[in-house]
């Protein structure tokens, strides 16, 4: 499909960022950030004091350097800060160790851990992390400290790219999925293949046979939400339990997967009642980098790490 | 007596038709969509050129994957059976089946009477199967006929990291832009998959002498690489991609001989 001669990309989910202006960081102590440079998607979070200042949530590029700039650059867009007034960084995410503004590297899985504790609240038991190219299932505790996780980074069935895939392959925005795998007349049975290449074949299949699109798409969804369950079997869902990164914004994969597992995930919304009150943008990509951010500010406060900040 | 072999499997259709020891002919079509109708066409076609028509076939026997798509058939086998039915009909010393197809792998161990004594299959993942191959060829930009000789060029052993295609396609990408050149990237591919065949293979265990079948064994740099991965040599026949259509017509004989007594 051509557009403008310009190839159209289903999978290309819009870019975002946003600075909170309740904060002003002269008046902060500490400036800390995280930035979460994901295989598909880069995020960065400005903390001030421990509380939510600037994000930019950004798309990866070819390589993981100037991708964490790409995001720190659009976190800052919005704000008068400059990355030389922020006292620490810390990187995660798959290319964490290539995040050159970064002066410590902290694992994906505790940071999501402790950005969701954040975001939803310490009664999170479970979080369910869907990223790009791979899914974690943690549970954690009151802390946001990791207890135990499983994971699955070998397979795309499952992660935001295959999700990514096929929306390319049926030509629907990928964000539409959702929704419009509810405006069905009878919920169709899952894809039957795991691995994402095969199951392009079958959706190929499925249309070449005249089956609706919507009727596709719930498909996909219920294949998806399948398995992410075999993950979440595995380890041991508790409640609170809750979805982070970018399929977490896909009800179509969410909700089948509550049906298929009897247990609701929490709202996404801000634990904090402020945050709620001001309507702070709940993003569920951001956890990681959210949580980033956090450890930054703790082992400033720990004395355990250095300010680097130069003006 | 004539008999017909057909084999549909996940992207192609192959028949052969033999006359007692001999194959009168035998053709491919690739499978497409509707599969019963690439089966009846080919079959026709086949049959054409044989200057033959569907009431001179006495028994046709069908396998692969999409076996029951032919309406037709006198009767059914696995694709495991049709290839040790085949393998050991050419090559009486087999003893391990390799068969590598579009969607699937499979290891089969046989025992001095041809019997299939064990066998492994990966038909749920990409990797391993001609697909991947594919998958990486779109990536490169280069045809798999060219990956499967310029792979054999390669200088340099560059292992993938990954193992699913959707991911190997990015990692491709991520080789080309650090300047791997092709012949490394087609044999970084190639080996790939011969690590996943070679992970089947070893479920049933690794037994002289070994045969190669299925279309992955057209593939040179792919022949190559699984030959490293096993450390042993591998006997590629005639036409690797007809045996399991082979062993069904085999099949299908036996079948009209055991009738007879």
């Amino acid at each position: 499909m051509v557009e403008q001669g310009k190839p159209v990309e289903f999978w290309r989910w819009p870019e975002t960022n946003w600075v909170n202006p309740d904060i002003d960081w002269i008046k902060g102590e500490w400036i800390t950030a995280g930035v979460d440079v994901g295989s598909v998607s880069t995020q960065a979070v400005i903390m001030v004091d421990g509380e939510f200042y600037a994000f930019g949530n950004t798309r990866t590029g070819s390589d993981s350097p100037n991708s964490a700039q790409k995001g720190m650059d659009y976190a800052l867009e919005k704000t008068d800060l400059k990355l030389e007034n922020i006292d620490y960084c810390i990187g995660t995410g798959y290319g964490r160790v290539n995040v050159p503004m970064a002066q410590q590297a902290i694992t994906e899985i505790s940071c999501h851990a402790r950005g969701a504790n954040f975001m939803y609240g310490p009664d999170v038991r479970t979080v369910m992390d869907m990223g790009g190219q791979d899914c974690k299932a943690i549970n954690v505790d009151d802390r946001g400290k990791v207890l135990n996780f499983m994971m699955n980074d070998k397979c795309a069935a499952g992660t935001g790219r295959g999700m990514e895939v096929f929306a390319d392959l049926i030509h629907i925005p990928v964000w539409e999925i959702g929704p419009r795998s509810f405006l069905i007349s009878r919920e169709p049975p899952s894809i039957s293949n795991t691995c994402v290449v095969f199951a392009k074949s079958e959706v190929v299949g499925l249309l070449e046979q005249g089956v609706p699109e919507n009727e596709i798409m719930a498909a996909y969804c219920s294949a998806m939400a399948h398995r992410i369950m075999e993950l979440l079997k595995r380890l041991g869902v508790k409640e609170k339990f809750v979805i982070t990164g970018g399929i977490a914004k896909n009800e179509g994969v969410v909700k089948r997967l509550e049906k298929e597992l009897g247990i609701k995930t929490a709202e996404q919304a801000w634990a904090n009642p402020q945050y709620r009150e001001k309507n702070y943008p709940f993003d569920t990509q951001l956890a990681g980098a959210l949580g980033a951010a956090l450890f930054g500010q703790s082992l400033l406060e720990l004395g355990k790490a250095k300010s680097v900040r130069k003006t | 007596m004539i008999v017909a072999g057909i084999d549909v499997g996940g992207k192609n259709v192959h028949i052969v038709i033999r006359k007692d020891g001999r194959i009168l002919t035998k053709g491919t079509l690739p499978a497409g969509i509707k599969k019963a109708e690439a089966v009846d066409a080919l079959y026709d076609q086949v049959l054409k050129q044989a200057g033959l028509s569907r009431k001179d076939v006495e028994r046709v026997v069908a396998t692969g994957s999409a076996a029951k798509r032919v309406a037709f058939a006198h009767g059914f086998i696995q694709d495991v059976v049709a290839d040790a039915r085949g393998v050991i009909k050419s090559f009486p010393n087999a003893r391990t089946v390799i068969d590598v197809g579009a969607e699937e792998g499979r290891a089969i161990k046989l025992g001095a009477d041809g019997k299939v004594l064990d066998f492994a299959i990966n038909e749920k993942c990409a990797a391993g199967t001609g697909t991947f191959v594919e998958a990486m060829s779109r990536a490169l930009e280069v045809s798999v006929e060219e990956m499967s000789k310029i792979a054999l060029d390669s200088t340099k052993s560059i292992p993938m990291n990954a193992q699913c295609a959707v991911f190997g396609e990015s990692e491709v990408v991520s080789l080309i832009h650090q300047k791997a050149s092709k012949a490394d990237i087609s044999r970084a591919v190639m080996d790939a998959v011969a690590g996943r065949v070679g992970s089947v293979v070893r479920i049933v265990g690794l037994e002289k002498d070994v045969m190669l079948v299925g279309g992955m064994a057209k593939n040179a740099g792919f022949v190559d690489s699984l030959e490293k991965n096993l450390e042993m040599p591998v006997i590629v026949p005639n036409d690797p991609e007809y045996m399991g259509a082979y062993g069904a017509a085999e099949v299908a004989l036996s079948d009209i001989f055991e009738e007879a007594k």
